[in-house]
């Protein structure tokens, strides 16, 4: 697998009134071209800034983020951000709101707004397309906001605790389908999540980190066998228990 | 609606319920208004309180017809023209103030003290100097109309502004908007609601400062009658005049109430 992202040395240290703080140190790793890795860590280990770093957002201290080869500086076009909420605007339809990423990159043409369309009758919300987003469920929600941020046809998509805010139901099944959106569409994803079922049950790898100053403590393959690839047949699968055993030691947490 | 078919019995019961008391409370507020008319009318006749200073619902009627045939409308025309002009330039100025303090911290940093200071500093108390600024007549009125709505807009939209849910900013900010697109997709569309509690505030507030500089300096308005009322003892007109301009008041809130529902659906916003 060719490597289509490329962290190499990051960190980042904050300047803040009461001091410096560091937030990661020295993370290198590189992700494969259609991979789905997940990074996990506890609470407050920066790993929301390390994908913010990635989405060029904020500039890492040092070290450097390639995508193709190529070092990220400011936003880049190639990503797609999924933040928890689902940040839909209020005042616009779904329809609408899905087209503010094309809008804000002045790339609305037919055929954009086409694909976006198609999108959404893939995904089951052509229907609910001129409807206002208090009227839809939490679940379709979220999926009207992945189909945003997939509308501008990012080559690399990342999803910050982007589940996290759904109740556990509607979570298990949005996953299951998420994973099947973004297998389908052959998309690149790196996930930050605290969730370690959610992680094991979505991803190929999985990046363990330490404590802040946040460092890649270990790094999991997960395989799974064809036919129980889905997230909620994995769940099923005897070898999930151990893989979260493995993690949970890992994170080392004490309350 | 409640004697469409297929709706049950205890839905029909609740909103014949709902109505009956939403009546109620109808009749009992024309009761009560038509209660204290009578009582002040029945006290003027009976001498317990002087009418010649206290004036009676009877008199102010008699006035009011007689103010009709004497320029009245062009008195209301006069205040509600400077009110509407100080309100509306009031709150322009201060939401466009409000939206380059947003844009530039630095310069939100340095106006901050003296916003804080202008807002707590009674903006009649300039009067005199605004007259000789602005020269006496109707741009002095206006003028000072404008200066009470202008700080409370500034502060209360740059403060809705910097409080705009800032994940919605970096939401965005992640597709690459810049400050501009910022402000124009998510910042001031999330602030409307704001914008529209300030105009109901403002145009009360304008209309404070229409009156207040018509009492200063004016030829005509409805200030203007309250004041020249005062000085001639004739507090007929006083009283008709401050109901009069109770009356306008309550329209112009009215107007700016139905403003916001008209441009809530025209904004698609959904109102559930």
């Amino acid at each position: 697998m060719s490597s289509l992202l490329r962290l190499e040395g990051v960190s980042k240290i904050y300047q803040s009134r009461n001091g410096e703080i560091q937030a990661i140190e020295d993370v290198s790793f590189s992700v494969g071209e259609g991979e789905y890795v997940s990074i996990v860590g506890p609470s407050g280990c920066g790993k929301s800034t390390l994908l913010s770093i990635i989405a060029g957002l904020y500039e890492p201290t040092s070290g450097a983020v390639y995508i193709n080869g190529t070092e990220v500086s400011g936003m880049s076009r190639d990503i797609g951000y999924m933040l928890q909420n689902d940040n839909l605007l209020e005042w616009r339809t779904i329809r609408k709101n899905v087209l503010l990423g094309l809008e804000i990159r002045r790339l609305l043409t037919p055929e954009t707004i086409e694909y976006a369309d198609d999108l959404l009758k893939k995904y089951g919300l052509y229907d609910f397309k001129d409807r206002y987003p208090s009227q839809l469920s939490g679940g379709m929600r979220q999926r009207a906001a992945l189909i945003r941020t997939l509308a501008v046809k990012p080559n690399i998509l990342l999803l910050d605790e982007a589940f996290s805010a759904l109740d556990y139901q509607t979570r298990l099944a949005l996953t299951d389908d998420v994973y099947g959106i973004l297998k389908q569409e052959k998309k690149t994803t790196i996930m930050v999540t605290h969730d370690i079922p959610e992680c094991i049950s979505m991803s190929d790898r999985i990046i363990v980190l330490t404590k802040r100053p946040a460092k890649v403590k270990n790094i999991h393959n997960i395989e799974y066998p064809e036919g129980s690839r889905r997230p909620l047949a994995r769940r099923n699968h005897p070898d999930f228990g151990r893989q979260f055993n493995e993690i949970w030691r890992e994170l080392d947490v004490h309350v | 609606m409640y004697t469409y078919k297929g709706i049950s019995k205890e839905r029909c019961e609740y909103i014949r319920r709902i109505k009956r008391q939403k009546t109620l409370i109808n009749v009992a507020r024309i009761a009560v208004f038509a209660g204290i008319a009578a009582l002040w009318e029945i006290l003027a006749a009976l001498n317990v309180i002087d009418s010649f200073i206290m004036s009676s619902p009877s008199r102010i009627a008699a006035t009011i017809s007689g103010m009709v045939s004497n320029g009245l409308m062009h008195h209301i025309g006069v205040t509600c023209l400077e009110t509407f002009i100080g309100f509306l330039l009031g709150t322009l100025l201060g939401t466009a103030i409000a939206t380059l303090l947003w844009w530039n911290d630095f310069a939100s940093g340095v106006m901050e003290p003296i916003l804080v200071i202008l807002n707590s500093l009674p903006k009649i108390a300039l009067g005199p100097v605004i007259i000789i600024w602005a020269g006496a007549g109707m741009q002095a009125i206006i003028v000072v109309a404008i200066a009470i709505s202008l700080i409370v807009t500034v502060l209360d939209m740059l403060s809705g502004f910097i409080n705009t849910d800032a994940e919605k900013v970096r939401m965005v900010r992640s597709f690459g908007a810049g400050k501009r697109i910022i402000f124009t997709k998510v910042v001031f569309p999330s602030n409307l609601g704001t914008l529209f509690t300030l105009l109901k505030v403002n145009i009360g507030l304008s209309l404070v400062g229409v009156i207040a500089g018509e009492f200063l300096v004016s030829k005509a308005g409805l200030g203007y009658l309250i004041v020249y009322g005062g000085q001639v003892f004739q507090m007929d007109l006083v009283m008709s005049s401050v109901i009069i301009l109770a009356v306008v008041a309550a329209l112009m809130y009215q107007a700016v109430a139905l403003l916001e529902k008209y441009a809530n659906r025209l904004l698609k916003f959904s109102t559930k």
